[in-house]
């Protein structure tokens, strides 16, 4: 592991009677693209507002470059944000706004000059720079308030969903020119927002926050390959989930039983860095599946025996999704190309897949029954 | 958390008190304090020096039902009643024009009517005493045409206090109703005619109701002063026409019983409180009271 | 009678009205600034005697006069400049932080706006001599500032409705201290809330008559001098300076721009 630019340990942040981050342990890595992603209230923003000074932990300590920085004031930290409201200066030209830090760090006129306008010229916002934010568009703001931050040379910027405001095309075209940004003045980027499909595009890594908890944090490929929880696995891109109890494990393979039958997917007893290890037999788990790994057969095949119905047909494209209705209700998706040979909305088929497609969640209810047992043997 | 409650301290506690702290310091000791040392000296008698002692008396509110005071309230309140619907009846269709017109000059217009009250208010009194007067310039100019022979007694009545009182209110009625009026959006006007209202009917269900906000604190901005402005009743009302505010005058300036007088001004707090009270319950806002 | 004949008859009678109001506004000005002209020595100085500018120079013998003109210039500055500070501190204050006792505050403050002026006037007036406190400019000036103070906090106040407090995060995020930050941004950006609220104060206190009568013991001021002379009649030279003044303040919003009065007025 590289050196941890921000370490965040055993951080509690709670308001009154709400507890918005429970119990965060985070390290940052130098120039990494780290996300923290989550659904609005998750404790996300909080997170990047007590690294940036503005709120306080409860509880535990923020260490930016190894030292703690409880009693630094936000204009004594080397971080810098970028606000989700751009909150540009509406009182300042582009030029003023975007040399306030260098300002206040007393840099002499002349080399305030030079860097503004080479910045401006990065964000390509050359000749902006008399105008008044009040006179430029949504994207053009957001790359004043980018230029504004990254003046600085911050050792860390932090992003609180900068591309909300923003309509679609003009997210996807500043989604790379921040990539961009990134990697060409190699700064350390916390970026929050409650788009996967943004955080999946630009992050290193993913930190998925959920209920004020961190459930998973990962590389794009780890945290959709192999989510860690259920939220998780529902949260990222789209995926079908069973609750079930694992019945055997052998050879690899184990087998699952939920409502409406059984279902496989690969297993293994011992703990290792594989998906789907470490895993015991009577445990309490979700096994999810991604709609593009789904199969149907009009037979049931080895180790699956759960019927569907098609219900519905939708074409996107390529891609034709197919929703069928388990016997308990539930819908499930599946993605399939167009000519592919389909059966007819009403007909009865087996659901079923490669046993390695599917990924094996440590159940919530797991879990709490362990710490039920814990707290018997205590 | 030692460290913690410092910085909470530098942080919420120092700059809170820095920028609350005088303007509380302020309201309380020269708003409340004041207020409710009024009420103290309104129970409190006078020796024969006319000096205030802490005797606690009733006696100032059993003069409070003097027939010669009660006299005055009725007057006080007529006057203020008349003032503020001749405001509304005038300033309502007046403000109407003004703040819907298309015209370029519309922000002059405005202006207009603000510029009058950066000369002095008792200036401008003193000039309508001279232009009503006996040997003003309405009774010359009408004299000289031969419209009459004697001069109009036209000063010292009732009518007159109720003019002077509508000249210098009359803006403050002006300024809640340009800003209600204003807001008007006109899409709605045209869409009550497009549904088949009448112009009349528009103007009831559909103007009149939306600009209601406006009237209410014009109201509250007109009648409240009118029982106060004494000197607007002694220029122009010659001591026919007196309004509380004079008898509360009389008792601090002349009559040195000011027991007497601060339970007089109980009178006009209370009425300001229940008018103010009245008027939240129409949902009144109060900063639009602060124009 | 058709559409359009309605429509104009319509229009026509607003026009008089509009025409009749401001005749009305501006007559009692327009004798201000005729009778300054006239050249009537005798009380009550109404008779026109033919035109003069003799008023306008003997104003400036009249030293009772030019002292009370000059107190109420510096009332109204002083009780500006302070209520322009405590106001626009309170307001930021009020609209940042919670503390106990805030809704108490708020409804102290709306007293001296609804209540009438006579019995703000009489209350200091009588909390004054209870502590004894001479009468004169220094009470004058506090008790202007008193009803001055609301006024700028209700203007600030209409400009912080739409303020972002997060630019405020954002200059100590780019290194500026919390001194920095309110003279760097939180002020400026406010700036057209304080000056409208400024004015106002500035003209309150020019104005003021029924509360300055209460607690101004032997000091004069402009307004308190013009009542003192209208039992006998107000001298044209009194008239002189009220033109002047009106003068002054007409070029004084045509230099400024007219935007800044209407904003403060509406």
């Amino acid at each position: 592991m590289k050196n941890a630019i921000v370490d965040i340990k055993d951080v509690n942040k709670i308001y009154g009677t709400n507890h918005v981050v429970k119990d965060l342990n985070l390290q940052v890595e130098e120039g990494e693209f780290l996300t923290l992603l989550g659904s609005s209230g998750c404790g996300k923003t909080t997170t990047l507002r007590m690294i940036a000074g503005f709120e306080e932990p409860t509880t535990g300590s923020i260490k930016v470059e190894g030292e703690p920085i409880e009693d630094k004031e936000p204009y004594e930290r080397n971080v810098n944000t970028v606000f989700q409201s751009y909150a540009l200066f509406p009182h300042m030209t582009i030029f003023d706004n975007v040399a306030y830090g260098l300002r206040m760090k007393k840099v002499p006129k002349k080399e305030i000059k030079e860097r503004v306008l080479e910045m401006l010229e990065m964000v390509q916002l050359a000749g902006f720079e008399k105008r008044y934010p009040s006179q430029l568009s949504g994207g053009q703001k957001q790359r004043v308030a980018i230029a504004r931050a990254l003046i600085n040379r911050p050792k860390v910027l932090l992003l609180d969903e900068p591309l909300g405001a923003l309509d679609l095309k003009l997210r996807k075209q500043m989604q790379l020119e921040l990539k961009r940004l990134q990697k060409k003045l190699n700064i350390t980027f916390i970026y929050v927002t409650h788009d996967q499909e943004e955080a999946l595009t630009m992050s290193d890594r993913i930190a998925i926050m959920h209920d004020g908890v961190m459930d998973q944090i990962g590389s794009p490929t780890e945290i959709y390959e192999r989510p860690a929880t259920k939220f998780v696995a529902t949260f990222i891109g789209e995926t079908n989930v069973f609750d079930g109890t694992i019945r055997s494990i052998e050879n690899g393979r184990a087998v699952v039983s939920i409502e409406n039958g059984e279902i496989t997917s690969s297993g293994s007893v011992e703990e290792g860095v594989e998906k789907n290890t470490g895993f015991a037999v009577n445990e309490f788990v979700t096994v999810s599946v991604r709609p593009e790994k789904m199969h149907f057969s009009p037979e049931p095949v080895d180790g699956f025996n759960v019927p569907a119905m098609v219900k519905d047909y939708i074409y996107v494209g390529s891609v034709i999704k197919c929703i069928a209705v388990l016997p308990n209700g539930n819908e499930i998706k599946m993605e399939k190309l167009a000519g592919e040979e389909l059966p007819a909305i009403g007909e009865k088929i087996f659901i079923c897949w490669v046993p390695e497609d599917a990924v094996l969640i440590h159940s919530l209810d797991n879990r709490f029954y362990q710490s039920m047992e814990n707290i018997k043997l205590a | 958390m030692i460290s913690m409650t410092k910085k909470r301290f530098r942080e919420k506690t120092l700059p809170a008190a820095i920028m609350v702290g005088p303007v509380t310091l302020w309201l309380i000791l020269l708003v409340a304090v004041p207020l409710i040392y009024i009420l103290v000296m309104s129970f409190c008698s006078i020796d024969e020096f006319y000096n205030v002692t802490f005797h606690f008396t009733v006696d100032n509110y059993k003069h409070l039902a003097d027939a010669s005071y009660i006299k005055i309230y009725v007057q006080s309140l007529v006057i203020a009643l008349l003032t503020t619907v001749i405001c509304i009846l005038v300033a309502y269709p007046f403000t109407y024009i003004i703040a819907r017109t298309k015209s370029r000059f519309k922000s002059l217009l405005y202006m207009l009517v603000i510029i009058p009250f950066w000369t002095n208010s008792l200036i401008r009194i003193y000039g309508w005493k001279s232009f009503l007067g006996t040997s003003g310039w309405l009774n010359s100019v009408l004299m000289k045409l031969h419209i009459i022979s004697q001069p109009l007694d036209l000063l010292f009545k009732q009518g007159t206090t109720v003019f002077g009182m509508v000249y210098c209110l009359f803006p403050f009625m002006v300024l809640p109703l340009y800003t209600a009026i204003g807001k008007l959006d006109s899409t709605l006007l045209e869409a009550s005619s497009d549904l088949g209202a009448k112009g009349w009917k528009t103007f009831l269900t559909v103007v009149l109701p939306l600009t209601a906000s406006g009237i209410f604190s014009g109201c509250i901005m007109v009648f409240i002063p009118c029982l106060g402005y004494f000197f607007v009743s002694n220029i122009l009302g010659g001591g026919n026409s007196d309004v509380i505010g004079n008898l509360i005058e009389r008792q601090f300036k002349s009559g040195n019983n000011w027991p007497l007088g601060a339970a007089l001004s109980i009178i006009l707090i209370v009425i300001t409180l229940v008018l103010v009270k009245l008027y939240q319950k129409t949902g009144g806002d109060m900063d639009s009271l602060g124009v | 009678m058709g559409r359009k004949a309605r429509l104009r008859t319509k229009s026509v009678f607003g026009k008089i009205l509009c025409g009749i109001v401001y005749i009305v506004l501006f007559l009692p000005i327009a004798v201000v600034v005729v009778n300054s002209f006239n050249a009537t020595t005798s009380k009550p100085y109404l008779t026109w005697k033919g035109f003069t500018f003799d008023w306008y120079f003997k104003l400036f013998d009249n030293t009772s006069l030019l002292t009370a003109f000059g107190n109420t210039m510096i009332i109204a500055l002083v009780t500006t400049i302070l209520a322009t500070i405590i106001g626009t501190l309170g307001a930021i204050g009020m609209y940042k932080y919670k503390f106990k006792g805030k809704s108490v505050i708020d409804g102290l403050l709306y007293i001296p706006v609804v209540i009438p002026e006579i019995v703000m006037g009489i209350s200091l007036l009588t909390v004054f001599a209870k502590v004894s406190i001479p009468r004169g400019m220094l009470t004058l000036i506090i008790a202007h500032v008193t009803f001055c103070v609301p006024y700028v906090i209700f203007n600030v106040r209409a400009r912080l409705s739409g303020y972002d407090i997060s630019i405020e995060e954002a200059s100590m995020d780019l290194g500026a201290n919390r001194f920095r930050t309110f003279w760097e941004v939180t002020l400026p950006v406010l700036k057209p809330g304080i000056t409208a609220g400024a004015l106002l104060a500035f003209t309150l206190s020019i104005d003021d008559v029924i509360i300055s009568y209460f607690v101004n013991g032997n000091t004069m001021t402009y307004p308190l001098q013009v009542m003192a002379s209208i039992k006998s009649g107000v001298a044209p030279d009194v008239n002189a300076l009220s033109s002047l003044i009106l003068v002054g303040t007409i070029i004084f919003v045509i230099l400024t721009q007219g935007n800044l009065f209407k904003k403060k007025m509406s």
